[in-house]
């Protein structure tokens, strides 16, 4: 069965910022995404998403590395200054190409 | 009787169990839950009173009741810039916070004067819908000036699709078409379990207020007399408004409430995305480590004497 190499990219931030992150890496070019609602403590403290605006979430996205790192740049640039943010880069091997 | 509503036990128990990290924690989706059955109760309740009124006779209460929202902001915002020596965009965000309302004092503030037997105007959670927005609008203005920058669409959508107004907006429709007789099979929900419904969301109310505490104390004292102060001083302009638009002494103590609460559902989320360089630590641990309490416990009975004083004193 011959597997393909992608990118995983994973973001970790501030659920308030869904909506935004949702378009901007549809734009950028990557053809799906994965939501779940994440808690933990990083450099702004404990995120236990208690409520609202305490709430994380991780967005996965499985794409080529070219727009991998066209959505990091974009990301890094725009939210890093005043969002909690971490995102980082995975290899992955996917079955079907065409729909990453 | 006590002087204050019991059901404020329940906000007292759940920050009693926060300080003490208690192994206690409403499920997210339990507290969106109790949120959504109180806006609804709120919306509803006013709906119907509204079906009563004359729209017309309204109006001019309403635009002041505006104005109010839009005034409050721009008297908070220079004592946070100079007094509490804040950066600009930190001030305009607790001003906003301050000029905007908050559902639960408003609701805490209904039980007090319910149990109380004091009789308000039913059709003010109207106002408590006018009084979500202006002072968000005024509150980005104050930190990025006219900038056409801005990102007024992304502001709007986030306040005027966000769950508060969505809910009181609907509910308020729904009550005004459906009437008293349309709403009485749902009355159980709603009407009837709203107490409880009350009692809960002050539990979960208590426990995030206890997680505030901690970014209170790093933050100083400013925050924590400002957080007293603001109401106080919010809370006798909204009663003399209350008085002036000739409300009944239930209303003025409601209005005084509405003026001296700060929000902390609608506001922070559009703040968060319309000024990010605000730090939302700061304006969340002033409205609901500080303010939120002290209205709560001390602030609602004394807008009601305060409201019974003005009257007594104005005729």
């Amino acid at each position: 069965m011959p597997l393909e190499q992608r990118k995983l990219l994973t973001i970790v931030t501030e659920a308030a910022l869904e909506h935004e992150l949702v378009g901007e890496i549809e734009r950028l070019g990557a053809h799906g995404h994965t939501i779940t609602d994440a808690r933990g403590k990083g450099g702004r403290g404990i995120r236990n998403a208690g409520w609202n605006l305490s709430a994380n979430i991780r967005i996965e996205v499985v794409c080529t590395a070219e727009t991998a790192h066209a959505i990091a740049a974009a990301l890094r640039q725009r939210y890093y200054g005043n969002y909690a943010m971490i995102l980082f880069f995975s290899d992955v091997e996917v079955l079907r190409p065409e729909k990453f | 009787m006590p002087a204050f509503d019991p059901i404020v036990l329940f906000f007292l128990l759940g920050l009693a169990a926060g300080i003490a990290r208690a192994d206690l924690r409403l499920p997210p989706a339990i507290y969106d839950f109790l949120t959504i059955l109180l806006l609804l109760s709120i919306g509803l309740k006013g709906g119907v009173e509204l079906a009563k009124q004359p729209f017309g006779a309204l109006l001019p209460q309403m635009l002041a009741v505006v104005l109010m929202g839009i005034l409050l902001p721009l008297a908070a915002y220079p004592v946070l810039r100079f007094a509490g020596r804040l950066a600009r965009a930190d001030a305009a965000s607790i001003a906003a916070h301050y000029g905007s309302v908050s559902v639960g004092t408003y609701a805490v503030a209904v039980a007090y004067l319910a149990y109380r037997q004091v009789a308000f105007e039913e059709y003010l959670p109207v106002f408590l819908v006018l009084l979500e927005m202006p002072a968000i609008v005024v509150g980005i203005l104050l930190a990025r000036g006219v900038d056409r920058n801005t990102p007024w669409r992304v502001a709007a959508r986030e306040v005027l699709l966000g769950k508060s107004i969505v809910l009181l907006l609907g509910g308020l429709l729904i009550g005004w078409v459906a009437g008293p007789r349309g709403i009485e099979p749902v009355e159980a929900l709603f009407f009837d379990l709203f107490k409880g419904v009350l009692a809960l969301f002050l539990l979960e109310m208590g426990l995030i207020a206890a997680g505030q505490m901690g970014s209170l104390r790093r933050h100083g004292l400013f925050l924590i007399v400002f957080g007293v102060a603001m109401p106080l001083v919010a809370g006798a302009l909204g009663a003399g408004l209350g008085w002036m638009l000739g409300l009944s002494v239930g209303g003025t103590a409601l209005l005084a409430t509405l003026a001296a609460s700060a929000s902390y559902i609608a506001v922070p989320a559009a703040m968060r995305l319309s000024v990010p360089e605000a730090n939302p630590a700061l304006s969340l641990s002033a409205s609901l480590g500080v303010t939120f309490p002290f209205n709560i416990l001390a602030g609602i009975p004394l807008y009601h004497q305060l409201a019974e004083h003005i009257h007594r004193l104005g005729g």
